[in-house]
């Protein structure tokens, strides 16, 4: 039996759909390695020519902003508004702004 | 069938038992999730939920998982013996298709907190449940068009309402799924259709696969409501949109109306058009034999498990290679800087 029970590191995947476009998390897989990450990514998420390239990061190297931290980090932008072009009063009539 | 809780009551009370008593009650948190949910909003990972929806979660897209990968094994049988290259390259698609619906039902199994690995490990020692329908022998080329037709047909139906319920990654596992197999019931279908207008013999095996596979595969939508305990929960959670019976319903009212496009006959004397509810009246199930199957009398319980388990001990060798290789490839690149 392996170490790992085959429980490998756990990838993020983004897929550019097609150029133009920005990559999109897609999903995940587990790998034993980069290379095989990259390899599982395209056999499990372009089977149907969803991308015209592929990202994976192992999971463990992502560093995200915890829920419970939602109001402090977000809430401050829902008061100012003046952020916002429709903020602003322009006379009728004015144009190209 | 993937939102049904499996379990028999013996291991429901069980795992009952078995929770600790601290875990219970966090009333307030409890209501303020319900409202998140009353005002339909997705769920995400690492946000805080009822102990319990946690792990009605892990067991329903865990056990869904598990479906997909035993559901290789009955296509599986046919692969080598396909009766056209055509049809052999169709049937291989649709079992990596499957293989893919497993893999991105473990992931977002894995984001509620247990590893494919423990979740593999329940299914190989038979505790983890997974669809009665794959416990049914495919005997003759025909199954792998009813089951093309009938059994992705009845997931196509009760996998549509998951595209929206409530853990976010459960749904967009679903998005993914359901875009897929539309094909798999399409090309089931192309398969009796094409039997049906053959000779006498290739429609007869036709009509006796439907006749097999007609009521298995209308009772995968599960128990009735009035059995089904553990649904309201699920509903209320929005984990589960519709109850069995309206499912069902659905499938059998769109699925009749095929099988007469092509000829064959539903297996079921008492089947007959409702104009008052315009939807199909039909017979009694035999849930005797739903359970026996749950519980491991289905022809093909063991066979399943064996296939499962040899396959990853047989594999045992591909992921220390794998393992190997990292770990010298790693050392290379180290001893490079």
């Amino acid at each position: 039996m392996s170490q790992t029970n085959g429980d490998w590191d756990l990838y993020e995947v983004f897929i550019r759909s097609k150029n133009g476009m920005s990559h999109k998390h897609v999903g995940s897989v587990h790998a034993a390695d980069d290379a095989m990450a990259l390899q599982n990514a395209r056999d499990l998420y372009t089977r149907r020519s969803e991308g015209v390239s592929i990202w994976v990061i192992a999971s463990k190297n992502i560093t995200a902003s915890d829920p419970g931290d939602s109001a402090a980090l977000f809430e401050p932008a829902a008061d100012k508004v003046y952020r916002h072009p429709t903020f602003y009063t322009i006379p009728d009539g004015v144009k190209n702004l | 069938m993937y939102t049904t809780d499996l379990r028999t009551a013996e291991e429901k009370a069980k795992a009952r038992a078995s929770e600790p008593k601290d875990m219970i009650t966090d009333t307030a948190g409890d209501a303020a999730f319900q409202t998140r949910i009353d005002n339909d909003e997705f769920i995400e990972p690492k946000d805080e939920m009822p102990e319990a929806y946690r792990k009605t979660l892990t067991r329903q897209i865990s056990q869904h998982a598990h479906s997909e990968i035993v559901g290789m094994l009955p296509e599986g049988n046919w692969v080598k013996r396909a009766p056209s290259l055509r049809r052999k390259l169709i049937l291989l698609a649709k079992i990596q298709d499957e293989a893919g619906h497993g893999l991105y039902l473990y992931s977002a199994a894995e984001t509620l907190g247990t590893s494919r690995g423990e979740m593999v490990n329940a299914l190989h020692s038979g505790r983890a449940k997974y669809s009665t329908i794959f416990n049914y022998p495919t005997t003759t080329w025909a199954d792998i068009g009813a089951v093309g037709w009938l059994v992705d047909g009845a997931a196509i139906v009760n996998q549509i309402p998951l595209c929206r319920t409530s853990y976010g990654p459960y749904a967009r596992a679903m998005v993914r799924v359901c875009k897929e197999e539309s094909f798999h019931q399409r090309q089931g279908f192309e398969i009796m259709a094409a039997l049906a207008g053959g000779t006498l013999e290739q429609k007869r095996m036709a009509q006796d696969a439907l006749n097999r596979w007609w009521w298995p595969s209308i009772m995968m939508f599960g128990p009735t409501d009035a059995e089904s305990s553990n649904s309201e929960q699920s509903m209320a959670w929005k984990i589960k949109r519709f109850s069995n019976d309206e499912l069902r319903q659905r499938f059998i009212d769109q699925t009749v109306p095929q099988a007469e496009a092509i000829g064959l006959k539903i297996p079921d004397p008492d089947l007959k058009w409702n104009e008052e509810r315009q939807s199909y009246d039909f017979g009694p199930l035999n849930w005797d034999e739903f359970w026996a199957v749950v519980k491991g009398d289905g022809v093909a319980n063991r066979d399943r498990l064996e296939a499962r388990q040899d396959a990853y001990s047989e594999g045992a060798w591909v992921r220390e290679a794998a393992e190997a290789y990292a770990e010298k490839q790693a050392n290379a690149a180290v001893a490079a800087e």
